[in-house]
């Protein structure tokens, strides 16, 4: 069989349980539309009680949108190896003949289109419920700066996963800590240039942060001259950039974290 | 295929695990896991590598399926090194480890399966025809569409086997395959493995166990191996044969708590396990002749013992692990539980 196959059935094998998993395990609905929906509606309401134009609530639904990317990059991109390593699948993936690439890519494209789902939801159930205008003008670009965002964001993922093959435990607390600041630095509920140019660039190694002021420019592009960090054509070549360099940075560190691990014996060493 | 003759060889095979100092046992920074272990196993043998917890088994097996490197030595599978090309190896291996926990518990059994051969490269149909035909020989064509959370453990041992099996593999790697199943699961889990070597004769199979009479009934070798080195290695008749020229008993005695320390120092004693048992004394002796019994006794009743119950055996492999070693496997059994 040739290798481009054997590449793509393990892309499809890998994807299959995310898909399946979102018609069989319903409870995202709450978990992962109504919930962050609870958080968008704080910033919808002091948006409107300071009297802010409609689109800032626009901001804050599209930022709720794409925290479910984000979440599911860190715990089920990010983390996930250590949930593999502990119920016994890591070292199977390991063992089988085939790409690691193709079972990270598997992950990342099964949870890509999981989370579009999700991220759909909050977006239609926050726009219907607060009456926001979302206006997208050029439909073509709004789409390709959000597939390069999730290329570059996933490659970011696919990166830190490799980190798990050789950590545990210390791993898991880094996931931890890129919450709640990625939150903030990346501007999920206000744009990201009201930090300061200088932080909102030293932020855009996020590839959220850039991403999703790209989007606001596409969405709200009068009211985000006056916020933008970069034009929408520069960020999707830093975009461009940033997904390139992750994925290969991924493949390189799932090689040497491998043998690193397999050195030390770390790769099927579960309760670390 | 590809062509070797042995399918599994090492050489001086050493694995040493560094701890931190934290977890550093008694000021060891250092446990020996493996210890210049030097094995051969022919293709389309069943081979099997008997010894009680921590012998090292697990880690031969997994140096051997790429998952972990040596310290020391080579390791060749299907002719292949396995530090060099461990790539390679892996097109011709697989592997299952008993309680295992794999697969997703939100999939059926059978998109489990067909997930994990999906990684093997084999097209959806042919997948899907091996699943239930394995399924089948294993008693579980009925449980194909069952999601894996609602398995019992034994069920999920039998999937776990169904994909190790599902690939063909020319050499398969069954760590502890029946640990912690019930009888009558384990015995339709050695059937199934029988029937597959008989069906496939080109197959290896290398087993780990601590179950002797598995290794007994399944294996065409066995090697022995505790505290990371290989003690003997033969077929298991043979083991048994080379013991027969000794003598094997059973005593259960009253009256005494510790026969070891009775009979110590006795030259003509070669093995000697004990456990209490209903207020008794069960005694496992291998000694150097039969007539060797007669002293015994002796300084059993010279130290207050009755003698209860005296059988003679015929050597079983628990007797060989006991000669070779100087405990039971079953000592480590009890000392872990």
């Amino acid at each position: 069989m040739s290798t481009v196959k054997h590449f793509l059935r393990t892309v499809v094998g890998r994807a299959y349980p995310r898909l399946v998993g979102v018609w069989r395990e319903k409870s995202w609905l709450i978990f992962d539309v109504l919930f962050p929906l609870l958080q968008v509606s704080a910033y919808v309401y002091i948006y409107r009680a300071i009297g802010a134009p409609p689109e800032f609530s626009g901001f804050a639904i599209l930022g709720g949108a794409t925290i479910a990317y984000w979440m599911n990059v860190l715990w089920s991109m990010a983390s996930q190896l250590y949930w593999e390593k502990e119920t016994g699948n890591l070292q199977l993936y390991l063992l089988a003949p085939t790409s690691r690439m193709a079972i990270l890519l598997g992950m990342a494209l099964g949870g890509l289109t999981a989370t579009t789902v999700r991220a759909a939801g909050v977006i239609l159930v926050g726009a219907l419920l607060f009456r926001v205008p979302l206006q997208v003008s050029h439909g073509a670009l709004f789409l390709g700066v959000f597939l390069l965002t999730l290329v570059a964001l996933y490659g970011l993922g696919m990166l830190l996963s490799s980190v798990f093959l050789l950590w545990g435990r210390e791993a898991w607390h880094l996931s931890n800590l890129f919450m709640e600041p990625v939150y903030l630095l990346a501007g999920f509920y206000f744009p990201v240039r009201a930090l300061g140019l200088g932080l909102a660039l030293a932020a855009s190694v996020i590839p959220i942060t850039l991403g999703l002021d790209a989007l606001r420019q596409l969405l709200y592009p009068q009211l985000m001259e006056n916020f933008r960090v970069l034009p929408v054509e520069a960020e999707m070549g830093v975009l461009a950039g940033l997904a390139v360099l992750f994925v290969f940075l991924a493949r390189g560190g799932l090689r040497f974290f491998e043998n690193l691990a397999r050195r030390e014996g770390r790769l099927t060493l579960r309760g670390q | 295929m590809a062509s070797y003759d042995l399918a599994v060889k090492t050489e001086g095979l050493t694995r040493i695990f560094r701890l931190r100092k934290r977890e550093a046992r008694d000021g060891a920074r250092e446990i020996l896991a493996l210890d210049r272990v030097t094995l051969e196993v022919q293709r389309g043998e069943l081979f099997g590598l008997l010894g009680p917890n921590g012998a090292g088994k697990t880690t031969l097996i997994k140096i051997l399926a790429t998952l972990l490197l040596p310290t020391s030595g080579r390791a060749y599978v299907a002719g292949i090194d396995v530090v060099e090309n461990p790539v390679e190896v892996r097109r011709h291996i697989n592997m299952v480890v008993g309680g295992e926990t794999s697969g997703y518990g939100l999939l059926t059994v059978e998109e489990n399966l067909w997930m994990f051969a999906q990684f093997y490269g084999i097209p959806s149909r042919e997948a899907r025809r091996r699943i239930l035909e394995l399924l089948a020989l294993v008693g579980m064509a009925d449980r194909a569409k069952t999601k894996v959370y609602h398995l019992s453990s034994g069920m999920r041992q039998k999937m776990n086997i169904v994909r190790g099996f599902l690939t063909n593999p020319e050499i398969l790697f069954l760590d502890e395959p029946t640990l912690g199943l019930d009888v009558q699961t384990a015995r339709t889990i050695r059937e199934f493995v029988r029937r597959w070597l008989e069906e496939h004769p080109d197959r290896t199979i290398l087993l780990t166990t601590h179950y002797m009479h598995e290794a007994d009934e399944l294996c065409d070798r066995v090697a022995i191996i505790d505290r990371g080195r290989i003690l003997a290695c033969a077929a298991p008749w043979e083991l048994k044969t080379a013991l027969r020229q000794e003598a094997v008993f059973r005593l259960r005695v009253e009256g005494i708590a510790d026969a070891k320390a009775a009979l110590d120092g006795m030259p003509e004693i070669r093995a000697l396990a004990q456990h209490a048992e209903d207020g008794q004394l069960l005694l496992d002796l291998v000694l150097a002749s039969e007539e060797a019994l007669v002293s015994v006794l002796a300084r059993l009743s010279a130290s207050g013992a009755r003698l209860a119950e005296l059988r003679k055996e015929e050597p079983t492999l628990e007797d060989v692990f006991l000669a070779l070693v100087g405990r039971k496997l079953t000592e480590d059994q009890d000392e872990h539980s």
